[in-house]
């Protein structure tokens, strides 16, 4: 069988010969592949099963939950502890102030973070790398300690339990790590790309517009994904800082489920698994935008 | 040609405007709503920290909204506590167990990734998903419930494996054990976004060069140390940056794992800080932990943090 073309020719050719060397090793790659797969069917099993055993959890009724012998399977199954979970007062009023805090939080943030990200990976200037610094510095700073202090700023502008402060302060909070994501993808597209456009005739602004910035496309989602995870995630700053029940999150309502005698594990699953669902849609709705890029923006330093 | 004949028919007004958006302050006004936001929320919170730190600030004062000034005081004081010295010295213990253990294991993980058919790719992808997006606090419930003392899965299963008899055992009664189920739990947490981030990495490693090295005879250790490692070097540097950041600050899990009532065998920094303001209202010495805190992680990671600054330099 002789292939048209001599360079498919050469590459059949090689192919072949590959495959006679290979021949003599099948059954011991084969093993080895099968081996390679087992192991990564086991890191997947172990990983999830903390998610499986709360939904589990989540889903048995009382009684086959404080058993010494674990059940794995939740039969007879029940939704009663999402029922209970549901039903505790503030449930409605939470979830909507979640959604508006981490929402309103997250346009604003990538609408500032493109900025600046477009600023650290197009441009030299003077106080670029003083910039990036302060950038990685101020996550060093841990949270707790400043509530206090931020008690008192938001005092200032009566802004304590209040929304808009706390927007403010996950803002802050989520925007260094925002704008170093970002600014890797900024920089992963070939400045090239924009300098051919200009010379077909685009403006600067114009190359910018066309060709860069639906390229960043997958680099937003990420970005937006690292930020909504962030601040949807927070406890300490919403606890403290939002004091009435109808103006706290998700978070906060989560710990309500602890009480004096220790944690109610049915509800608590079923809140628990509640809570973390809106994440995973948001993810799992956004992944097919990143076409495998989600972390494409930390690996062009 | 074209292009020429544009420019030179360009009214004044657009033309300026490309001066000026070209120009030098170009980017300084792009970076301005950004330090305006971080700057306008963060600064005064941070100097008021330092000014705290500075203070006798105990509950009457934070009433009175007026401290007593002990300049180095209270600095003295921490330093001078051997409690202090032993919190250090564990919370640098624990961040670097859960450092090293993200790292290697996703390190594995993630050249693991590289060798599986697509099918288990995309199984061990989409576990590393669904732990990544769920909150750090869901998944600290989960834990404390796996490793209940009573009912807890855990125990029964270690139980079943014959690894010894820990039925009603308390994990948290001896801190060795209790920081090490609090290193597994962060590690758990962590391993998603740094094994996606390497894998990521790995997949822009040209495989001529691989393929060169195997043909010069270098073995799989050889082709990783040799060739991998050094093209991964940048996303390594990230990588451990933000871990040390985030595994020095961990909060949550102490917190909640230990029903908000820490003993002080298992203060970390975090911990004794918040302790010292919120459990017994020394909030100048919380402040003053605080303070110490970053300037211990201003140390550790100032040799990564100017090295991931130096790969950010344009080229």
């Amino acid at each position: 069988m002789i292939a048209p073309g001599t360079a498919q020719g050469v590459q059949a050719g090689r192919v072949r010969a590959a495959e006679g060397i290979t021949a003599q090793v099948t059954v011991p790659r084969l093993v080895r592949q099968l081996a390679f797969d087992a192991v990564g069917v086991g890191v997947a099993a172990v990983m999830l099963f903390p998610i499986y055993w709360m939904v589990i959890t989540a889903l048995k009724p009382g009684r086959d939950i404080l058993t010494l012998e674990p059940k794995w399977f939740p039969s007879p199954f029940t939704l009663d502890n999402f029922k209970d979970a549901i039903g505790r007062p503030f449930f409605l009023d939470d979830v909507r102030n979640s959604l508006v805090i981490v929402g309103v939080m997250l346009v604003l943030a990538l609408l500032v973070s493109f900025l600046a990200a477009v600023a650290t990976a197009r441009f030299g200037f003077r106080g670029r790398n003083a910039y990036l610094v302060m950038i990685i510095a101020v996550q060093m700073v841990p949270l707790n300690a400043l509530i206090i202090p931020l008690y008192f700023l938001l005092d200032s502008v009566d802004q304590v339990d209040a929304l808009p402060g706390v927007i403010a302060i996950y803002l802050a909070v989520v925007l260094p790590f925002m704008i170093w994501t970002l600014r890797g993808f900024v920089a992963n597209i070939p400045r090239e790309l924009e300098e051919a456009a200009m010379i077909d005739g685009c403006t600067r602004i114009g190359a910018f517009f066309r060709i860069t910035f639906p390229l960043i496309g997958p680099g937003l989602v990420a970005t937006a994904i690292f930020g909504f995870i962030q601040a949807w995630n927070e406890y300490i700053i919403a606890y403290v800082l939002l004091s009435s029940p109808h103006n706290q999150t998700l978070t906060v309502w989560l710990a309500s489920f602890t009480t004096n005698h220790g944690p109610e594990w049915g509800p608590l699953m079923a809140a628990a698994t509640l809570t973390g669902l809106p994440v995973v849609a948001f993810f799992l709705i956004l992944q097919r935008y990143l076409a495998g890029g989600l972390t494409a923006g930390a690996v062009k330093g | 040609m074209a292009t020429a004949t544009t420019a030179d028919l360009e009214p004044a007004s657009s033309f300026l405007r490309r001066q000026w958006l070209t120009g030098r302050l170009f980017p300084y006004a792009l970076l301005t709503p950004s330090i305006a936001v971080i700057g306008g929320i963060l600064a005064f919170p941070l100097g008021m920290l330092v000014y705290l730190s500075l203070q006798h600030y105990g509950l009457r004062e934070l009433i009175a909204h007026q401290g007593e000034w002990v300049g180095a005081g209270n600095y003295q004081a921490i330093l001078a506590d051997p409690l202090f010295r032993q919190v250090v010295v564990r919370s640098l213990a624990f961040t670097f167990a859960c450092v090293a253990l993200t790292v290697v294991l996703s390190t594995l993980i993630a050249l693991l990734l590289t060798r599986v058919r697509r099918a288990v790719r995309v199984i061990v992808m989409s576990a590393l998903v669904f732990v990544w997006a769920t909150p750090v606090i869901v998944t600290v419930d989960i834990w404390q419930w796996m490793f209940d003392y009573e009912f807890g899965i855990i125990n029964y299963l270690l139980t079943q494996l014959h690894l010894g008899n820990f039925i009603h055992h308390n994990w948290f009664d001896n801190p060795v054990q209790g920081l090490g189920v609090l290193v597994v739990v962060v590690v758990w947490g962590a391993i998603p976004f740094v094994t996606i981030t390497l894998f990521a990495g790995l997949l822009q490693v040209p495989g001529d060069l691989l393929d060169a090295a195997e043909v010069d005879g270098a073995g799989a250790w050889q082709r990783f140390r040799y060739v991998t490692a050094p093209l991964l070097k940048p996303i390594f540097l990230i990588v451990i940056s933000l871990s040390t950041i985030w595994d020095f600050g961990v909060f949550n899990q102490i917190y909640v794992l230990l029903n908000q009532r820490p003993s002080s065998d298992y203060y970390t920094i975090a911990i004794y800080s918040y302790r010292e303001s919120f459990g017994v209202s020394q909030y100048g010495l919380g402040a003053t932990i605080a303070v110490l805190m970053v300037i211990v992680l201003v140390i550790v990671t100032l040799f990564y943090v100017r090295e991931t600054v130096r790969q950010a330099e344009i080229t």
